[in-house]
């Protein structure tokens, strides 16, 4: 400290670490006011309850993917309304929900998990879409023995190679999507196929998935081109012309949202979807199809949601409500959400406590009835048994649907319990 | 992945033609962003952040004329037409609004304007257009394709084709056949002259930031029926309209179209040899380019002053009883875990890890005038140095922790040989390229590095589990980094390193070897920000690839230039203040963006010499 610049005034001098000093205590009493635990998002009580609230710490990307993650929202705003009218959980407590953002960044929700767990004193968690941000959670669950219901999370690595303890998931997986799709694609005459899916581990194990199951059913079929476009990022002319190149029989897709309509429009312009069959991830689900309105492709197989088709009481009760609470149809994203916030009002009235562990040991095997039938969460890999529907795009009436679609009961594309627990790490 | 790919068999001619035809169709779009990009930068200085924003909104107008108007070809046209001119009504607003009260600031602290306007134009028009990608109408009359050598094209392509020389040519008419084009290329050479001469700069500027982002919102509108606009697109084309910008020379005009023919180009047939490498073929071109050519493509060095701080009323001053104070705020800071909780704890933890990776890039950018877009690459190769020896050697924390700092430095060694013998923005740009495969390598590797899913279970053993233990072990650690930081900054060492940033030519003449100080200022800071990140990987737990992509860097710039980059202590205030703004607003609300971009704006506005910066300057005058 020898050195010092001889222009700045003595007082300039003390104030700046006086500055530091004074930013770090006002940066101290905004960490304590943070400790006041902010309002919880609940139904009014219709009924009085005789216990203590039960409270539910809710982390999804609001902000980084709205058009997924606000209609995941409204489901399970739904479910919660009809549990808390119902009256609550193990018949006596509320069930309260306090809801984050996590800025669609791991290291974000991580924090957030703790801030849930610690300042706001939640007994499960519950959420998430993005595939590593799920793991991030699940991973901060396990360490802190919280249970956690991922919702949305495609990514086998969640129930098998990086299962824990205290994560459960219910959407179907990468693996059970990809294995529906291929019990169609087997049917086809195709025997070129090309690929098409975007760049990172969800469009990597789909791709890998689809072609270790199809060779299994149909070794005759040989893969001809594949494309890895960066996720929303998709070079549409280049892409499409260097699949039509390889001549195909038929493509499988991965590729969704942004990047899924630049496809179809250039493919669809440049005559690349002509006598050929698609099968496509996910493309029939009404957060993909919607957008597309009367250019939504024609003839796709795919797996995705016909909400409006679904004629079960339990779905028509739900879109029913779902559709006079909010003012619009349910997405794929909202039937997740409800189901999730069901089965986590199931396992605590289940574990009749509050108590993580035994919600956890609940969660393993609790079967619930759901509006698209009974979703039970396997004791063996904490995998849901939600399934999707299978069917063929459409258009009618100037928008895109699905039609000749079935339920894929997701227990029936999971690998036996045995063979799914040795894919998990020793607990 | 490792796939056989059989496709490689003859392609005929006409296959080529198109795929290069579809080249030039991004080439098209990518020319008119960056072009406007190009000449904003070129006149202003600016590093405008928020031109990717122009783009989106442009598109979102676009879209809703198209959907009202768009029957007809007139229809059509004008409401692309209008959207692109609204954009540049925008644009103007933002000079007249924003950036003209900063232009006296430190140069890249406008930087830190836009970028809040980035932040309020997310939330804005996700607010306005709501969440939902909108897939636009066709264009009318071009909804078909024509047959080139029997394969099917479409039409609307050739049209952009043909409308990115035809800009070009507008642009050069523009700027070398008018009055106004005449002064603007004056004041690119000489700002202080032309206004010297009468020429009112700030209108000037008003009108540049008017052509600029109309060009932006331009190609934005014409992007409506060939894509569904979402609310990624702005973030999706800044960063590859900045590395346009300088892969083509900055303030090219020519340079930028020949860049953007060049990447369309690449991107284009890329895919075709490559089609796995697509996240960073673009990067690696770049970096490839300034490696071999200083100045980017067509770039003229007399052009284009270095984007540094040139002048600095106040260098950099030690406070007078600066070591008494930083030992009470020790001391407040150690004792923290009294009162506070486990929640507080880890946000201190967060807090103390930030200020550090803040203070190393703030040696770059303070103490040597080189501003780094790409300081996350650090700060990620610390945090997967540890998570990979937890993992792959179950090494302790100890040793993974002092792993950290190695393997960034050693990543800056090699990265920094390269950088340092570039200035200014291709300097930076260079830091983003290595960034940016370092990103990729880490994202793709999943063997090693598990891809986007990341490394789990890097959790801190039994004796440091503890919030308030490990709290107490990042202060040790970073407290001690930041004080060696502050020596060097004060030694030798730390004066070499401002005389090569205030005037590198005097600094040569009394023996200096500038480049090698700035090259050993770049490993210093890499891997202060290497220890940061390894911190950080065990107070998470978790590392994925996020932590070296593009938003983690710009948070470091973010709280740089907030705290203001004249003090030591600015790095340090800046990230108490932007961590626990984004943390405590993200939690309160949904429109979290909204509300920290508004922060930012208006903290630029009433400290437009940083936090710190402005309340020395009070102790200043008092």
């Amino acid at each position: 400290m020898k050195h010092r610049h001889p222009t700045a005034s003595p007082l300039a001098k003390a104030l700046r670490p006086a500055t530091l000093f004074a930013a770090v205590s006002v940066a101290v009493s905004v960490a304590a006011l943070s400790a006041v635990p902010a309002a919880a998002q609940s139904a009014k009580p219709l009924a009085t309850f005789s216990g203590a609230p039960v409270r539910v710490g809710e982390i999804n990307s609001y902000t980084g993917l709205p058009a997924f993650t606000i209609p995941y929202r409204q489901g399970w705003q739904l479910a919660l309304e009809e549990i808390n009218a119902q009256g609550g959980v193990i018949g006596c407590c509320e069930l309260q929900v306090v809801s984050r953002d996590d800025a669609g960044k791991p290291d974000d929700a991580v924090r957030v998990a703790q801030e849930l767990v610690t300042n706001e004193a939640v007994d499960v968690l519950a959420g998430t879409y993005f595939s590593h941000i799920g793991l991030a959670v699940a991973d901060f669950a396990a360490r802190n023995k919280v249970p956690f219901v991922a919702a949305e999370p495609l990514t086998d690595a969640i129930t098998w190679s990086k299962g824990n303890r205290y994560t459960f998931r219910l959407r179907p997986s990468t693996y059970m999507q990809a294995a529906m799709l291929v019990e169609e694609a087997a049917k086809l005459p195709a025997k070129r196929w090309a690929t098409v899916a975007p760049n990172y581990e969800y469009g990597q194990s789909a791709v890998a998935w689809f072609k270790q199951l199809l060779k299994e059913k149909r070794p005759d079929v040989e893969f001809v081109a594949e494309q890895w476009p960066v996720q929303g990022k998709l070079e549409a002319g280049p892409t499409v012309q260097a699949l039509a190149a390889a001549k195909p029989d038929a493509i499988f897709n991965v590729t969704f949202g942004a990047d899924l309509a630049k496809f179809v429009r250039e493919g669809e312009g440049r005559g690349l979807f002509r006598n050929r069959k698609v099968v496509s991830l996910l493309t029939g689900e009404p957060e993909y199809l919607e957008p597309m309105k009367d250019e939504a492709p024609e003839g796709w197989i795919v797996t995705g949601y016909p909400w409006d088709q679904i004629d079960t009481p339990a779905h028509k009760a739900f879109v029913a409500a779902y559709t006079a609470r909010f003012k619009e149809s349910p997405k794929a994203g909202s039937i997740v959400g409800y189901i999730t916030m069901k089965a986590v009002a199931a396992a605590i009235t289940k574990a009749k406590s509050a108590n993580s562990e035994p919600i956890v040991d609940a969660l393993a095997g609790l079967t619930i009835d759901s509006p698209v039938g009974p979703v039970t969460f396997r004791a063996s890999d904490h995998q849901a048994t939600m399934g999707a529907y299978v069917g063929t795009t459409t258009v009618k009436d100037g928008r895109g649907t699905m039609k000749d679609w079935r339920y894929a009961d997701g227990a029936n594309y999971l690998p036996s319990d045995d063979a799914a627990r040795k894919m998990r790490p020793a607990e | 992945m490792g796939a056989k790919v059989s496709t490689e068999t003859t392609r005929p001619m006409s296959f080529l033609l198109v795929q290069a035809l579809s080249g030039l169709a991004t080439a098209a779009t990518l020319f008119l962003v960056s072009s406007g990009l190009t000449i904003v930068f070129g006149v202003t200085r600016i590093v405008n952040f928020a031109h990717g924003s122009f783009y989106m909104v442009g598109a979102y107008a676009g879209w809703s004329l198209i959907e009202r108007f768009g029957g007809s070809p007139a229809g059509f046209w004008g409401s692309v037409a209008a959207a692109a001119l609204a954009m540049g009504a925008l644009g103007a607003a933002m000079e007249i609004g924003l950036l003209r009260r900063l232009y006296r600031s430190p140069e890249l602290f406008q930087l830190l304007g836009t970028f809040g306007v980035v932040l309020v134009v997310q939330d804005l028009t996700a607010w306005t257009w709501g969440p939902e990608d909108l897939l636009g109408r066709r264009a009318p009359g071009l909804k078909g394709s024509i047959d080139i050598l029997d394969q099917p094209f479409p039409l609307y392509d050739l049209v952009l084709i043909g409308l990115g020389p035809l800009v070009l040519g507008l642009l050069w008419l523009l700027f070398n056949r008018t009055r106004w084009g005449t002064l603007v290329r004056a004041a690119t050479q000489d700002r202080e002259m032309t206004s010297a001469l009468g020429v009112d700069p700030a209108r000037l500027f008003t009108g540049v930031l008017f052509l600029g982002c109309a060009l932006a919102g331009l190609g934005g509108a014409l992007q409506v029926p060939r894509e569904a606009v979402t609310l990624q697109m702005d973030m999706a084309i800044v960063v590859e309209a900045f590395v346009v910008v300088v892969v083509g020379g900055m303030g090219s005009l020519t340079g930028a179209f020949l860049a953007s023919l060049l990447i369309g180009q690449l991107q284009a047939f890329g895919i075709l040899v490559f089609p796995q490498i697509t996240l960073v073929l673009v990067f690696l071109f770049m970096a490839v380019v300034l490696v071999l050519r200083p100045h980017g493509l067509l770039g003229r060095a007399d052009e284009v002053p270095p984007t540094a701080p040139a002048t600095v009323t106040v260098p950099l001053s030690a406070g007078r009883h600066a070591g008494t104070w930083a030992l009470a705020l020790l001391a407040i800071l150690a004792a923290a875990p009294l009162v506070a909780g486990d929640y507080a704890l880890i946000l201190l933890t967060e807090v103390v890890i930030l200020a550090l990776f803040a203070a190393s890039l703030h040696l770059l950018i303070g103490l040597g005038g080189l501003v780094s877009f790409g300081h996350a690459a650090w700060f990620g190769l610390g945090a997967y140095g540890s998570a990979l020896l937890v993992k792959h050697l179950g090494a302790p924390m100890p040793l993974a922790l002092a792993g950290a700092p190695v393997l960034a430095g050693l990543g800056a060694l090699v990265a920094g040989w390269f950088c340092v013998r570039r200035s200014g923005l291709y300097f930076a740009m260079l830091t983003l390229a290595f960034a940016q495969i370092a990103w990729s390598i880490t994202f793709q590797w999943y063997a090693v590095t598990g891809g986007d899913n990341g490394i789990l279970g890097v959790w801190p053993p039994a004796w440091a589990a503890g919030k308030a233990t490990y709290y107490w072990l990042t202060l040790a650690l970073c407290g001690g980094t930041l004080w060696l930081l502050r020596r060097a900054a004060f030694a030798p060492f730390g004066y070499a390193l401002r005389a090569g940033r205030d005037s590198g030519l005097r600094a040569e003449s009394v023996g200096i070897d500038t480049r090698r100080f700035q090259w050993m200022a770049f490993v210093l800071a890499g891997t202060a920000a290497g220890l940061a990140g390894g911190l950080y990987a065990f107070a998470k737990g978790s590392v994925f690839p996020t932590l070296l992509a593009v938003p983690q860097s710009v948070d470091a710039l973010v709280m740089v230039l907030m705290g203001g980059i004249q003090t030591v202590a600015g790095p340090l205030a800046g990230a108490v203040v932007f961590h626990l703004l984004e943390s405590e607003v993200m939690s309160l609300t949904d429109w979290w963006r909204l509300v920290l971009g508004l922060i930012i704006v208006a903290l630029v506005l009433v400290f437009p010499r940083g936090i710190v910066g402005f309340l020395s300057g009070i102790g200043r005058r008092a």
